[in-house]
């Protein structure tokens, strides 16, 4: 394997965002993954997104674990710094960063041994502390890059590709980011760029914990029959809770929306984030029901897509910490140092 | 009946019940004497339990400033009828025993003198609240020292006052606890005790502090932004110091708003992960733990010294291995922390000695980061890090700028055609490095820890990763110039003998070296501060023919090291080893190299 520089050819007819950008501007190096890997599927709907928010890619920090979902940072965003750690434990690093520097956008790409089994630890707390950035799982039921072992995300009896059962029940980690605390909650498929894309493009304008759990199957070991992370289960069994559609701030908001069957998630940045209502009694700000949909889906053996919980006023960890709206990393030994009467005070009071 | 009789130099012990309280009024006792003028050096020897277990506190009083451990106890002020027959056993022959008389006991010792005073029944009496007569009897026999001893009260009093300072309904009573065991004293043993304690001026420009408080005060100063750890001890109190401080010198004014983040994290492996997380970002951030975190750390350790990340990390080192001794010291994790995780990996060691260089070492270890962007760790120990020590004042220069290594900015990108990640573009074997966010085409890479090449791309090419790990050799060659210098104890060598110590071994071995000297046994001296050795120690370690490594550990680990490093041979290098959780005394030195010299290893090696 070895890192490939793809030519950068710009058709004078490839559409241009806001900041005069193409969607090559977005990409990254050809991707080393198994042709038809959802994970790639994922990285482009990220360059969708970005492409669509006009987001400046050196402002953006790619973050990941070990895994083949880890290694996808590589595959987009080629003007952003990135950092691919140890297995499991991107969380921190993305704590650290985001302490050092609150001004990116830090954008973390897991997998679901990543962050279900040996990161969960870290999952659970960087939920909980409300860290801002977005946090992907590219969740295929199973250690891709280790070669298809069972991973926590299975369900039970489902089975690997060497046909032996999955003796154990599955986590469900968005249930668990709602409970610990997340303040944005989604599940998508891979392969539904049109439900992802707005997702993908809501949680990054959302401040707060974004977690988003992507079903991405994995077609070497993960994507046989009797698999449920497979693309033929996911696209039957896929019970889409809310069609999405992302407005951003500035832009008007169509016309032609069906409003009467519609519920919109104001962001903190103006943006709005517009549902489409396939299912009557559903209110992304109810924590509880939101719990108790994707249960009771579960139960009937439906994987629950969309917009599953939102709350756009939490604060994020910087605000709780009350840390400077300044970057740490931008101040100078000036502002930093107390200097040497403070320390002759300190001294005084030691003796 | 003979008595110890000595002025400024002396062993007090106290024995308590962990919990009650006792561990304020002991500081007091050990301050008021630092405030009279003479250096001490308080110990607290408590157990791994929050409430009812004995503990124990001992201070060295010594006016010429030896400050190490000393074994025989001159003083016991023995409050826990627990341990009385172990704490008894302990005092010299005409040393002195103070106890709570209120329930009388014999000994069984003739060779001591006994001062009875009924501090509970004198507290029963004086106070009416329950909390309070357990409370102030801990005052009171600092009130009978302070009689017995011919100190100056009035010290004691403004202690008082300065402690409650705030609290001004606290320092009426408190002021009587400590006048009933004065006044109990002044009537009962006037003249009675012949060690004494007589104002002196050894203290001036020294303070009394731990060198976890320095520490976390040298971070401040330092300018670290980020500090991410989680509790154990002995490291806990540097990182709380680093709070308290930065809550009080690092407050935007205005806004009230933090210039720094304080982070608990779930665990050692999350508290590294944020450091070097704030590190790879341009922040300074580090952690603290001791040995259990260490080990949990070790993956991240590497992480940060192949991908280049600089990381500071304080250990305080505790008794080991596994969960040991939790709060006795030792000197036991150099070798797991030069060589910290798995595959080819060796790290900075910064190794102080007292708490001043604990605040220097700190500060000095953001700037080592920096400049060579990997992991420093700066080695502490429990005795260091959590008692207090009498050392030198703190000092800080205005003029002198952080080292921040070499860091592109977006104009030092402009001027360049393609920036290299991992270029070895000065020779040095440092790379420059980019912050992200600073420039819209120029300068983006991706931190890894598998193998990358110059350009920061993932390569299998094992002929790439073997020059990688040749240049990570270079750069650490660079460090052992960089790092600070050994101290040696005379100017020029003298001897064909050397001893070689490090950390918190100094303040015994200042004194064992002026006892070898005595016994006209000259012996070069030199303590070694950092890690990777510098041009110096191996200079010291060639121009002698028998070297002694003293070592509060049981392997002889920094032997260990110095034979690998730098292939001495192991005849050349003679252990003098201490290992039982306590700090070593420079008696124990001596006896060693005494047993050494006189034809018998066997003795000096156990
Ligand atoms: C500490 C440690 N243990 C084990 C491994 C081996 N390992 C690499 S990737 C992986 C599993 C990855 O699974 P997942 O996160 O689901 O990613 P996927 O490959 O499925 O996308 C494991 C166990 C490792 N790199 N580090
Ligand atoms: S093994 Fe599976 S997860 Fe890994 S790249 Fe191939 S398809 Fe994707
Ligand atoms: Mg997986």
């Amino acid at each position: 394997m070895t890192y490939i520089v793809k030519p950068k050819n710009h058709h004078p007819l490839l559409e241009k965002n806001k900041l005069g950008l193409t969607r090559r501007d977005y990409e990254g190096a050809v991707s080393t993954l198994c042709a038809g890997c959802g994970h790639d599927s994922v990285s482009s709907a990220i360059v969708e997104a970005c492409f669509q928010l006009s987001i400046e890619s050196y402002k953006v920090a790619k973050l990941s674990g070990i895994g083949c979902s880890s290694k996808a940072p590589a595959y987009f965003l080629n003007q952003s710094h990135g950092f691919n750690s140890v297995h499991g434990r991107m969380p921190s690093i993305a704590t650290g960063a985001a302490m050092a520097n609150h001004e990116l956008l830090y954008l973390g790409i897991s997998g679901d041994g990543d962050s279900a089994s040996i990161g969960i630890g870290q999952f659970v707390h960087c939920a909980r502390r409300q860290l801002n950035m977005t946090y992907i799982v590219e969740n295929n039921g199973t250690y891709g890059l280790t070669k298809g072992q069972f991973s926590a995300t299975n369900d039970l009896e489902s089975k690997n590709k060497y046909g032996d059962d999955n003796l154990f029940p599955s986590i469900d980690l968005p249930s668990m980011a709602i409970q610990l605390g997340a303040s944005f909650v989604a599940r998508s498929f891979s392969g539904d760029k049109e439900q992802l894309v707005p997702l993908l493009k809501a949680a990054l304008s959302h401040k707060g914990f974004s977690f988003l759990d992507i079903i991405s199957p994995c077609v070497t070991f993960n994507n046989h029959n009797t698999s449920t992370k497979s693309y033929d289960y996911i696209r039957e069994h896929n019970d889409a809770l809310s069609k999405p559609d992302f407005v951003p701030s500035g832009k008007e908001i169509l016309t032609d929306y069906p409003k009467g069957s519609s519920i919109e998630v104001p962001l903190h940045d103006g943006s709005l984030l517009a549902l489409e209502k396939l299912s009557e009694d559903y209110d992304p700000a109810d924590k509880i029901k939101a719990i108790q949909n994707i249960q009771e889906s579960q139960r009937d053996g439906k994987v629950l897509t969309g917009l599953l919980y939102a709350d756009p006023k939490a604060k994020d960890l910087r605000e709780i910490l009350n840390v400077s709206d300044k970057p740490l990393n931008t101040m100078d030994r000036e502002e930093l140092c107390p200097g040497s009467d403070k320390l002759e005070g300190i001294n005084s009071g030691l003796r | 009946m003979s008595k110890i009789n000595s002025i400024n130099d002396f062993v007090i012990k106290f024995a308590n019940v962990n919990g009650s309280g006792s561990a304020s009024a002991n500081q007091m006792f050990a301050k008021g004497v630092f405030r009279s003028g003479i250096p001490v050096s308080p110990k607290n020897i408590f157990p791994s339990n929050i409430q009812g277990l004995p503990t124990w506190f001992e201070v060295r009083v010594n006016e010429k400033g030896y400050l190490g451990r000393r074994d025989g106890i001159d003083i016991f002020v023995a409050m826990n009828p627990q341990s009385y027959q172990k704490d008894v056993s302990e005092l010299k022959e005409n040393g002195y025993l103070i106890y709570d008389s209120s329930w009388k006991r014999e000994f069984g010792r003739e060779d001591i003198n006994v001062l009875e005073i009924p501090l509970t029944k004198l507290c029963v009496q004086e106070f009416t609240n329950p909390k309070q007569r357990l409370l102030f009897k801990n005052l009171g026999y600092v009130g009978l020292l302070a009689s017995i001893l011919e100190m100056d009260k009035e010290i004691y009093v403004s202690l008082i006052e300065e402690q409650f300072r705030g609290k001004e309904k606290l320092i009426e009573p408190n002021v009587k606890a400590l006048n009933i065991g004065y006044n109990y004293a002044e009537e009962n043993f006037k003249d009675f005790c012949e060690i004494k304690v007589q104002k002196s001026d050894k203290t001036d420009g020294l303070i009394l502090t731990s060198g976890n408080d320095a520490a976390g005060l040298g971070c401040v100063y330092g300018g670290a932004t980020v500090c991410a750890w989680y509790p154990i001890t002995p490291s806990t109190s540097l990182a709380e110091s680093y709070n308290k401080y930065s809550e009080k010198l690092r407050v935007e004014i205005g806004t009230d708003k933090n210039k720094f983040a304080f982070i608990q994290a779930e665990d050692e492996l999350a508290a590294m992960g944020m450091t070097i997380g704030a590190n790879w970002n341009g922040a300074r951030a580090f952690t603290a733990t001791s040995g259990p975190g260490v080990s949990l750390m070790s993956e991240f350790i590497g992480l940060a010294y192949f991908a280049e990340v600089p990381t500071v990390l304080f250990n305080v080192q505790r008794g080991g291995p596994s969960t040991g001794m939790p709060t006795r010291t030792q000197q036991s994790d150099i070798l797991c922390s030069a060589y910290a995780s798995h595959g080819d990996t060796k790290h900075v060691l910064l190794i102080p000695s007292d708490p001043k260089e604990c605040f220097d070492f700190a500060v000095e270890a953001f700037d080592l980061a920096d400049r060579l962007q990997t992991p420093v760790i700066v080695l502490l120990d429990l005795d260091l890090g959590m008692n207090d020590w009498s050392t030198k004042e703190f000092e800080w220069d205005d003029s002198i700028e952080y080292d921040r290594g070499k860091v592109l900015s977006k104009e030092d990108l402009d001027g360049i055609e393609r920036f290299g990640r991992y270029l070895d573009v000065d020779g040095d074997g440092i790379p420059y490095r980019t912050y992200p966010g600073t420039h819209p085409e120029k300068g983006a890479y991706f931190t890894r820890g598998t193998s990358h090449d110059e350009y920061a791309g993932y390569t299998e090419d094992g002929v790439k990763n073997a020059e990688m790990l040749s240049r990570l050799l270079k750069k650490f060659q660079t460090a052992s110039s960089l790092v600070p210098a050994p101290v040696f104890n005379q100017e020029k060598n003298e001897s064909s003998m050397g001893i070689i110590y490090f950390g918190s071994t100094d303040c015994s071995m200042q004194e064992a070296l002026d006892v070898l000297e005595d016994q006209n046994l000259k012996i070069d001296a030199m303590r070694i501060r950092a890690f990777p050795f510098n041009l110096e120690v191996w200079e010291f370690i060639e121009d002698h023919d028998l070297l002694f490594i003293v070592e509060q550990n049981r392997d002889g680990q920094m032997r260990t090291l110095i034979m690998a490093e730098g292939g001495i041979i192991p005849d050349k290098l003679v252990s003098i080893l201490c290992f039982d959780g306590q700090p070593i005394t420079a008696e124990h030195i001596t006896n060693k190299i005494n047993a050494h010299l006189s034809g018998k290893p066997a003795l000096a090696a156990s």
